[in-house]
């Protein structure tokens, strides 16, 4: 008795066809199925995640001043805060902008990002002059590289007069995707 | 009460298996197995240290973007130990650096990444890399202004690469801008997904050290064979190998008792890293630096030329990660003793050199304008009236001062212009100056010409001073004078 309990615990046993078709059908049902619901799991998780990619930039137009806030031929800076941001966005929903006011009615509102790598370019008054702290990059006051690594003049946000305000319209970030 | 404790022991140990669990603690190791190898549990140590110290962190800590600054405030001014516990996460993530930093040296040059423990070395430099993305989204989390604009350098740097870079730098940004997105985003990848593949790592780095035992210390002559290793390893520890428990072990004990005291100090004494402004990009005065184990790239990259930068922005890091990860493909047998290995140890020591003098570089960081610079004293300038004094007024105000140092004053972007008289003439200073150059703006269209008269007058001014032998005497003076 004993023996024969060992002898059929250790020998495999003898599969019929239709067995082994059987369990290669379920093997193969399992695996499926895992497939299935890593896909039911993980699609969602995926797209979530990645959603940030596909989501369109809110361009829309914001008030920044009133013309007279802003004295002909000088560089400001200027906070506008993104009405499209999420409302734990905090201090983060703000963001610099140089203005400068070239005429009475012709504005220039430049990034603060330099197109080196982004950092937040400072404007010197007296030098007529926009300095990278991180790199030296410079930049003269309409924007145009004067010295150093940047690859792009400052970019600049499209700027009108309504109404009395000065408008400036909102775009995405720039990234500098030149290699 | 003793035979009591033991039955519920015994229970307990049968039903968990508890000595099962510890037993791998008990393997046999090479004897000569001593200080060399204490520095993996030393990493082992410091990454626990960031476990906890990060799970207590996370008890006060809000992953908001506009309250994650607050609470570190709270963090470091209001709770009990909060500015304790900052510091031990900070300088446990430094030790954690030094430590993997130490164990690959020490691994590389006792050749323990050859056969068998290929994969070994693989999984641990896959450990170095999480290690740093680790301290990268830490910094992040120190969510002050210095690590705002970081993120924006960290999207723009990923924009670079070909074909997807936008799509990551929007990933890294958490949409088209920092945002409520962008924090959360870095505090999920700091806390949940690196810790994770990490432990599955760490645990896949014990299970193979098990695995392929601890290696011997190498011995001058006597090349890994991989037909004939395993056998005469097997050997080795038969003759002479002890448990790692209790025998071997005291030594990790010490030293990782020694970096916990070390980095409880640090945490006390030094205390954490200060914050920075708030984190709103609307404040354009800010100077975003990496934490200290990430400033020799951020050396590298400012020192390279500019017309490559964008390809070793990209390439160093993967060529870097994969000359190590494949470093036993073309490696795995022959001489393990450093001292038959002159290559191993000029590459470790270059890398040290390299590593260092790039952090050096990145500590100084020469190539960033000077914003703090005060105008000239009248001591240096030499004068308080005339085109002279008016010079130097201007080159502090048109940011020359910036970039330019004189008599120790000033940034170090630009040459040195102490004694710059001695090596250019007037003619040669009016062009420099109209024209600009390569890291210098042209200033013909801002100066007028008198003011381009007066900073010329500054820096003619600048002459190395006579020395006594070869200043004029009174009669050559007189002569001079009267010939005038």
């Amino acid at each position: 008795m004993n023996t024969s309990l060992t002898e059929s615990s250790s020998a495999p046993p003898i599969e019929t066809p239709q067995e082994i078709s059987r369990r290669r059908f379920f093997e193969k049902l399992s695996i499926a199925l895992i497939g299935l619901c890593s896909a039911i799991v993980g699609l969602p998780l995926v797209g979530f995640i990645v959603a940030p990619f596909f989501r369109k930039a809110p361009e829309k137009w914001v008030t920044i001043g009133k013309p007279d806030d802003f004295q002909v031929g000088k560089t400001v800076a200027v906070t506008v805060t993104d009405p499209s941001s999420l409302p734990w966005a905090g201090v983060t929903a703000k963001s610099g902008v140089w203005l400068r006011r070239v005429s009475a009615d012709n504005f220039i509102a430049f990034s603060a990002n330099c197109t080196h790598l982004g950092c937040p370019v400072r404007w010197l008054p007296d030098a007529d002059l926009f300095m990278c702290p991180c790199h030296g990059g410079v930049y003269y006051s309409d924007g145009k590289v004067a010295a150093g690594p940047p690859p792009l003049p400052l970019f600049r946000y499209d700027v009108r007069v309504v109404n009395g305000e000065v408008q400036m319209k909102q775009a995405i970030v720039p990234i500098s995707t030149t290699l | 009460m003793i035979k009591l404790l033991k039955t519920v022991w015994s229970w307990l140990d049968d039903r968990i298996g508890i000595s099962v669990l510890v037993s791998p603690a008990r393997h046999i190791a090479p004897q000569d197995a001593k200080w060399w190898y204490v520095f993996g549990s030393a990493t082992l140590v410091a990454f626990i240290v960031q476990i906890a110290s990060g799970v207590a962190l996370a008890f006060s800590y809000i992953p908001s973007s506009s309250q994650a600054y607050e609470t570190l405030l709270f963090i470091t001014n209001n709770a009990p130990f909060g500015s304790f516990l900052r510091g031990l996460h900070y300088y446990g993530a430094s030790a954690m650096v030094l430590m993997i930093g130490a164990h690959m040296a020490q691994t590389f040059l006792f050749g323990a990444y050859k056969f068998p423990r290929e994969m070994t070395w693989t999984t641990g430099i896959c450990l170095l890399g999480f290690t740093l993305g680790m301290g990268f989204t830490g910094q992040l989390l120190r969510w002050d202004s210095t690590a705002a604009w970081s993120v924006v350098v960290a999207a723009e740097q990923a924009g670079r690469i070909p074909i997807i870079g936008d799509w990551v730098a929007r990933f890294i940004l958490g949409g088209n801008s920092i945002g409520g997105a962008t924090l959360s985003r870095f505090f999920a990848i700091h806390v949940f997904v690196l810790p994770g593949i990490m432990f599955a790592f760490i645990g896949m780095h014990l299970w193979l050290v098990l695995r392929h035992g601890i290696s011997e210390p190498p011995v001058a002559g006597k090349p890994v064979n991989p037909a004939t290793y395993r056998a005469e390893y097997e050997e080795l520890l038969k003759k002479s190998g002890k448990p790692f428990w209790p025998d071997l072990a005291w030594r990790d004990v010490i030293i990782s008792t020694l970096l916990i005291i070390a980095i409880a100090l640090a945490a006390l004494l030094v205390g954490p890293p200060a914050l920075d402004k708030p984190p709103d990009p609307s404040i354009l005065a800010a100077d975003p630096r990496p934490d200290w184990y990430l400033l020799w790239y951020f050396g590298l990259l400012s020192l390279i030329p500019e017309r490559i930068e964008g390809y070793v922005m990209i390439g160093f890091p993967i060529l870097i990660g994969l000359f190590l990860l494949f470093v036993p493909v073309w490696n795995h047998k022959g001489e393990r003793a450093a001292s038959r290995r002159p290559w191993a140890i000029a590459m470790a020591c270059l890398s040290v050199i390299m590593i260092g003098a790039l952090w050096w570089e990145g500590q100084h960081s020469p190539w960033s304008p000077n914003f703090e610079a005060q105008p000239l004293t009248a001591k240096v300038v030499g004068a308080t009236s005339g085109p002279v004094f008016t010079g130097a007024q201007l080159f502090h105000d048109k940011g020359c001062l910036n970039c330019h140092l004189v008599q120790g004053f000033g940034g170090r972007r630009g040459p040195n212009l102490t004694y710059i008289a001695d090596e250019l003439t007037r003619d040669n200073m009016v062009i420099r100056i109209v024209n600009g150059g390569t890291n210098m703006p042209a200033y013909g269209s801002s100066l007028k010409p008198q003011e381009i008269d007066a900073l010329v007058a500054f820096l003619q001014s600048r002459k190395r001073p006579l020395r006594p032998q070869d200043r004029p005497t009174e009669a050559q003076a007189s002569v001079t004078s009267t010939m005038k």
